[in-house]
């Protein structure tokens, strides 16, 4: 699954770390989602779209 | 159980200092268990000149460690996110499934007289978490 966190992250100017204690996750958890190592779980994808004020599709989109 | 070994809720800390705290106790709970499984041996052998009651005893209170143990153990994994989950449950999948096959073939070399030595519980014990380490190190590098 692709997805634009990295882009969104950096529009905030936020490392991974502050990404990560906002969506409180580990570093690594977020490193792995940004480079599609791994999908994240419907509920931890609802908190990135809360935080980024956007929708699911418009962070993560299906390849 | 929960209250026993004090699990209160730990929402007001932050994710890092829930898991140091939730490590601590795990690591706290293990010690207290080898103590006692150590004791069991030692003071059957040294301390109560081997008191069936007393060892028994001793038994039981092992017992209660270890379920303490695990209870932290549980609660650890629950502290954990979704990626750290999926890393421990299958490398615990790993551990599990090696330590069965390993097991049973180790026994059956024991049993049938093949192995030139005795087997002993440890030796199992030591596979198990040897598996264990190396599929975590494993996990954690396949997500890297």
């Amino acid at each position: 699954m692709k997805n634009r966190l990295k882009v969104l992250r950096a529009e905030r100017d936020w490392t991974q770390a502050d990404l990560a204690e906002r969506l409180d996750v580990s570093r690594q958890t977020i490193n792995a989602i940004e480079k599609g190592k791994f999908d994240p779980s419907l509920p931890l994808a609802f908190k990135a779209s809360r935080l980024f004020g956007l929708t699911i599709e418009e962070i993560f989109q299906d390849e | 159980m929960e209250g026993f070994i004090d699990m209160g809720d730990s929402q007001e800390l932050s994710r890092r200092q829930r898991n140091q705290l939730n490590h601590r106790r795990l690591a706290g709970y293990t010690l207290v268990w080898l103590v006692s499984l150590a004791l069991v041996y030692f003071g059957h052998r040294y301390l109560w000149d081997g008191a069936a009651l007393l060892t028994s005893a001793m038994v039981g209170i092992n017992i209660i460690a270890g379920i303490a143990m695990m209870m932290a153990n549980k609660k650890l994994l629950a502290g954990l996110d979704e990626l750290e989950q999926k890393v421990q449950l299958e490398a615990m999948a790993l551990a599990l499934g090696a330590g069965l096959v390993g097991g049973f073939a180790y026994s059956a070399l024991s049993q049938t007289g093949i192995l030139p030595f005795h087997a002993e519980i440890s030796h199992l014990a030591v596979f198990i978490a040897l598996t264990y380490l190396v599929a975590m190190v494993k996990g954690v590098k396949k997500y890297q």
